[in-house]
C-alpha cells in the first residue's frame, strides 16, 4: 500500500516552491488551494485570466462584489498594487511568456510533458477548453498538481496521453499525492517521494521508466 | 453636436437583423450586458451567431436568448458550467452549433478583427484537436497555428460609465471582453450604469475611446449588483472618473 498525502498537504508542498516575486496563475479547482499556503510575507502576484493581476483572497461575507471574480467565477478581492486589463491583454501575458508559473490540474501527463486536462473525449460530454491551452504553452514553468491515479485506478502519468491534448511538451513538473516528478529529456525523474513510497513501487504501478533523482534519504522525508 | 446616447434599450438594439453575428461581452455574469440581451430578446432577431466566452448561465441573459431559440450558433471557449443547462440541452439535442475556441485565441481573434489584422500565427492549440485542419508554420523553431480574425455585425457591451462621445470606463473584472469587442464589431452598443458630462472622464482613464462606440444607453445601477448573496459593500466609485 502506497502513501498518499492530502490535497492540502500537496498544495502546501507546491507553495513551498513558489519563489518571492513570482507572477503566478492558479488553475480552477485544486490548484487554487496553493494560494492558501503561500507563506506570510512572501510577495507573489496572482494573475487571473479574466483580467487582473494582484488578485486577493475571497472576500468577507457581505463584501462580495459581482464585478470582481476569478477565472472560476468565484468572488475575490483586490490587493494593493492590483491592475485590471482586457481579455486580449490577459492572454498576451500568458502567450507572451510573462507569467513565471502556472499550476494546472490534469487528466493525464505523458513522460514527454504532454498535458491532457480539458476533455475526456467522451461522446456525450459538452466540450469546454477555456484558457487551459493558453496557460499550458505560455507560462515559463507549468506545474501540474494531481493525484497520481485516477478514480478508476489508472495512472495519470503515461507514455502517451489517450485523452485529447491540451498542449505538447509543455509540463515542467508534476506534483502528485505520491511523489514529485520533473519532466527531463530522459523522461520522468522522481525528485521527491512522500511517506514510504519507493521508486520501484511507482515504476511498477505506472509502468514507466522513472529516473531516480531524489536527493533526500528516507529519514529526511519527515516533512512529507 | 456628437451624441451617441440613445434614450431606450429598444432603440439601442433596433438595428440588429435576423442572421446577425452578435458579440456579447462578459465572463460569466461579470460584464454581461443583461439589459441589452433582454432588449434583444424582446426585439425578436433570430438565427443569430453569438460570440461570448461562455454559453449562458442560469436562465437569464444569454441563457434566456438561447432558450428562446434565437441563436443558431455559439462561438465560445467554455460552454460547460454548473449552470449552463440551457445550452447543454440544446447542444445534446443537436439544436445549436458550437465553435469551440481556446480562450486566448478567441480574445486575440476578436482583437485582430478590431485592429485590421486578417489572421495571425499563435502557439496556443498546436498539436491539439482544436488545431486540426488548420494551417501551421514553424517560426524561429517553434510551431504555430493560423487563426483568423473574428469580426461581428454588432457588439453588446456593459461598462460602468460613458460620455456622449462614447468614451468608456469599466468596473473591475467586468471589463473582460468589452474593449476588444467594441473595436471588432461594425456597430457597438453599450449599456452603462451612468452617463456623465463630456470632459468628466479623465482622458488618462478612458479604457475604450469613443471611436469604437456607436450607441450608449444608461440603465442605472445594475439591479443584480446588490441582490441576494451580493448584498452590501459594492462601491461603483472604483474606476476613475
Amino acid at each position: 500500500m502506497t502513501t498518499r498525502i492530502s490535497r492540502d498537504a500537496l498544495a502546501a508542498r507546491v507553495a513551498r516552491d513558489i519563489p518571492e516575486g513570482a507572477v503566478m496563475n492558479l488553475g480552477i479547482g485544486a490548484p487554487t488551494r496553493v494560494a492558501n499556503f503561500l507563506p506570510d510575507g512572501l510577495e507573489v502576484i496572482l494573475h487571473t485570466e479574466n483580467g487582473m493581476l494582484g488578485m486577493g483572497p475571497e472576500p468577507e461575507p457581505g463584501r462580495v462584489d459581482p464585478d470582481l471574480i476569478n477565472a472560476g467565477k468565484q468572488p475575490v478581492t483586490e490587493q494593493a498594487g492590483s491592475a485590471y486589463f482586457h481579455h486580449a491583454d490577459s492572454f498576451a501575458m500568458m502567450r507572451g511568456g510573462h507569467l513565471d508559473v502556472c499550476v494546472l490540474g490534469a487528466f493525464q501527463v505523458s513522460e514527454r510533458g504532454d498535458l491532457a486536462n480539458w476533455s475526456t473525449g467522451a461522446a456525450d460530454s459538452i466540450p469546454a477548453v477555456g484558457g487551459a491551452m493558453d496557460l499550458a504553452i505560455g507560462a515559463k514553468q507549468v506545474f501540474v498538481m494531481t493525484d497520481l491515479f485516477a478514480r478508476s485506478g489508472e495512472p495519470k502519468l503515461v507514455r502517451e496521453c489517450s485523452y485529447p491534448l491540451t498542449g505538447v511538451r509543455c509540463v515542467t513538473r508534476i506534483y502528485t499525492d505520491h511523489a514529485i516528478f520533473d519532466v527531463s529529456p530522459s523522461g520522468l525523474s522522481v525528485t521527491e517521494l512522500f511517506g514510504d513510497n519507493t521508486i520501484e513501487e511507482l515504476r511498477e504501478l505506472t509502468g514507466l521508466d522513472l529516473v531516480d533523482a531524489t536527493t533526500f534519504s528516507p529519514s529526511d522525508r519527515s516533512h512529507a | 453636436m456628437i451624441s451617441k446616447i440613445v434614450s431606450g434599450l429598444d432603440e439601442a438594439v433596433s438595428g440588429i437583423s435576423d442572421g446577425a453575428v452578435v458579440m456579447i461581452g462578459g465572463f460569466g455574469r461579470a460584464g454581461q450586458p443583461v439589459e441589452l440581451i433582454d432588449a434583444l430578446l424582446a426585439h425578436g432577431a433570430k438565427d443569430l451567431t453569438v460570440i461570448n466566452n461562455n454559453a449562458g448561465n442560469g436562465d437569464t441573459g444569454l441563457a434566456a436568448l438561447l432558450a428562446a431559440r434565437r441563436v443558431r450558433k455559439m462561438i465560445c471557449s467554455f460552454p460547460r458550467q454548473v449552470d449552463s443547462q440551457v445550452f447543454d440541452g440544446l447542444y445534446r439535442a443537436g439544436e445549436i452549433e458550437l465553435e469551440l475556441v481556446p480562450q486566448g485565441n478567441l480574445a486575440e481573434r476578436i482583437r485582430a478583427a478590431g485592429a485590421g489584422i486578417g489572421a495571425f500565427f499563435t502557439p496556443t492549440g498546436v498539436g491539439t484537436a482544436l488545431a486540426e485542419g488548420k494551417e501551421t508554420r514553424e517560426i524561429n523553431g517553434r510551431q504555430y497555428v493560423l487563426e483568423y480574425a473574428l469580426p461581428a455585425d454588432v457588439a453588446l457591451v456593459s461598462a460602468l460609465r460613458a460620455d456622449r462621445w462614447g468614451n468608456l470606463v469599466y468596473r473591475k473584472t467586468a471589463r473582460n471582453f468589452g474593449p476588444i469587442m467594441a473595436a471588432a464589431a461594425a456597430t457597438t452598443v453599450v449599456q452603462v450604469d451612468e452617463i456623465v458630462e463630456l470632459g468628466a472622464i479623465d482622458p488618462e482613464s478612458v479604457v475604450t475611446p469613443g471611436i469604437y462606440v456607436n450607441h450608449v444607453v444608461a440603465v442605472g445601477e445594475r439591479a443584480w449588483l446588490r441582490e441576494g448573496e451580493f448584498v452590501g459593500a459594492v462601491s461603483t466609485e472604483g474606476a476613475a472618473s
